[in-house]
């Protein structure tokens, strides 16, 4: 059962038809990041505005269903949040898949966590966590401005 | 040959692997153990037990006869015409290394050639990397053909005056191609270039003739060989052994050591410094012994078989694509699947005890050149049969239930 729990509805559509897959016009900030070992490549691009609210967020790669759900979610989630809003759910994200049962940030409607939550399968798949947890990285690079490439194996 | 009463030698298939009966279809990857290999380790380490080539107590006399006779056997198992042509490494890749290292120190200097081909594994063009930003040497890449293959003719026509090295693969661990390594050696033999084989698919799986084929390097890689890990080896014709210069300096590779200067020893104690894998060689007499009952070719048979029912199931099912299909073969079935990513399909398929992998399988070069960013690849060893192609395709076919495909 831990097949279905992996790969839900929800991630097979985000799989196959990525949201924002795509390269914002105008970005201001970006990152890529990159798996050696499966070859899963991701570019993220952010528009921020005078604000620093995500005005656009998009993204370009090429990965598993696993890696493709995961950034076209997040690329859902985070548009129109600001800055720091941004980074707490980043924050929230990557501990829920390493250790915590659920989300806590009070910045996600309840809904827009469930969504969140159907990539909590990969939690019984350790060789997969990466897969889900790439372009997230790559985002607080681009947010932090780092202009170094994520490296995968490089990051818990 | 009772493939049953072969599998039966290999503990790992007694067991359950995740509730499953493991189908492993990764042996290119490492293969299985049989018992005896196993058991060899146990009993040389709680019996047995001494180093080698040092003490003159009775386990060490003992055991240094151990180590020389797995030199032996590997030497007629190759048919090197020396046993002192056989190096032992810590694997393939040091194998291969030690040559790149000690070969480039001594004859190389910038705008030299090294050839390869796209579908090295990056165990053979990394170390000669090195080279290229230590000595300036240039390194080309001969190229495929649809099919997944290296034919003579692309390594022909990058032949210079300036080639210094031919260095390439037995048999490719993503499209199965053999090269034809005797009729490459003969070629650049006539040029006076010498010829470097990976041997690490090749070894496990076709009959080895070092004299026939006449390549002057040969690396083999022992845990794809039904031996233990932390292991290879390295052939190499005598002339080379003697000429090249050490490789890592330390005990037992020495003669004579002054404050003012040191004297190297003779084969094959030059190219095995310190401690070696005593253990494990010492089990891969084992190993060799397995491959000897069974025989050479016999597996190859088998294998062949297998490999053919492979393409044949595969084929047939309408969204997989074989990555490559070179006229003479090894037995590895690399795939790709219309619109589901190879690491979606290895997790799938791991949920039905199918081991596989997926990846690049370290060829990154031959990947870019195919356009693919990772493939699947499912591997045979002489433990499998056809019962384990068919769980593969259904397997194959839960995927694809799975992605709606």
């Amino acid at each position: 059962m831990d097949l279905k729990e992996l790969y839900q509805e929800i991630i097979l559509d985000h799989g196959k038809n990525p949201r924002n897959l795509r390269k914002t016009t105008n970005f201001n900030k970006d990152a890529k990041g990159h798996n050696p070992l499966c070859g899963d490549k991701v570019h993220v691009y952010l528009k921020l505005d005078e604000d620093k609210k995500v005005q656009d967020i998009s993204f370009e790669g090429q990965g598993c269903a696993i890696s493709m759900a995961s950034a076209s979610i997040m690329t859902d989630l985070v548009k129109g949040k600001e800055e720091h809003e941004v980074k707490e759910i980043v924050k929230d994200f990557l501990e829920m898949i390493k250790e915590k049962d659920q989300l806590n940030n009070k910045i996600l409607e309840e809904n827009e966590k469930t969504k969140l939550m159907c990539l909590s399968g990969v939690k019984k798949y350790p060789m997969r966590v990466k897969c889900a947890t790439l372009s997230w990285h790559t985002l607080t690079s681009a947010i932090d401005n780092t202009q170094e490439e994520i490296n995968s194996e490089k990051i818990d | 040959m009772n493939i049953e009463n072969i599998k039966k030698q290999f503990p790992i298939f007694n067991n359950k692997v995740q509730n499953n009966d493991l189908v492993y279809l990764d042996s290119a990857n490492s293969s299985q153990k049989p018992q005896v290999v196993v058991d060899r380790i146990y009993d040389f380490y709680t019996k047995e037990f001494s180093n080698v080539g040092r003490s003159v107590h009775y386990l060490a006399v003992a055991a240094t006869n151990l180590y020389e006779e797995t030199r032996s056997l590997v030497q007629k198992y190759i048919n090197a015409k020396d046993p002192n042509e056989i190096v032992f490494t810590k694997g393939a890749t040091e194998a291969i290394n030690l040559v790149a290292n000690t070969f480039g120190q001594k004859y190389l200097k910038e705008g030299d050639e090294i050839i390869l081909t796209e579908l090295e594994h990056h165990s053979n063009y990394v170390p000669w990397h090195y080279l290229r930003r230590s000595k300036g040497v240039q390194i080309k890449f001969a190229e495929i053909n649809s099919e997944g293959e290296i034919s003579l003719e692309s390594i022909e026509k990058l032949i210079t005056s300036k080639t210094k090295m031919i260095a390439i693969t037995h048999l490719s661990n993503v499209t199965g191609a053999i090269l034809p390594i005797t009729e490459i050696t003969q070629l650049a033999h006539s040029k006076n270039i010498p010829v470097l084989i990976d041997g690490c698919q090749g070894a496990p799986h076709l009959k080895l003739d070092m004299q026939e084929i006449g390549c002057d390097f040969y690396a083999i890689s022992c845990h794809k060989m039904y031996g233990p890990t932390g292991l290879g080896i390295l052939y190499a014709k005598k002339k080379w052994l003697e000429a090249l210069p050490p490789y890592q300096g330390g005990g037992g590779m020495i003669s004579e050591v002054k404050k003012d200067g040191i004297t190297f020893g003779d084969l094959p104690n030059k190219y095995e410094a310190g401690t070696m894998a005593t253990a494990q060689v010492i089990a891969f007499a084992e190993s060799i012994k397995f491959l000897n009952q069974i025989g050479i070719k016999n597996i190859e048979k088998h294998e062949s078989e297998l490999t053919k029912y492979g393409e044949e199931v595969l084929r047939k099912n309408n969204s997989v694509k074989l990555v490559g299909s070179p006229k003479n073969k090894g037995s590895v079935l690399s795939f790709t699947l219309d619109g589901i990513h190879a690491h979606d399909i290895a997790t799938i398929l791991d949920e039905d005890g199918v081991a596989i992998r997926a990846g690049h399988h370290c060829c990154q070069i031959l990947h870019d050149k195919l356009g693919l960013s990772a493939t699947a690849r499912a591997s045979l060893g002489v433990y499998n049969t056809k019962d384990d192609i068919d769980k593969l395709n259904e397997s194959i076919n839960k995927c694809k239930k799975i992605f709606n495909k």
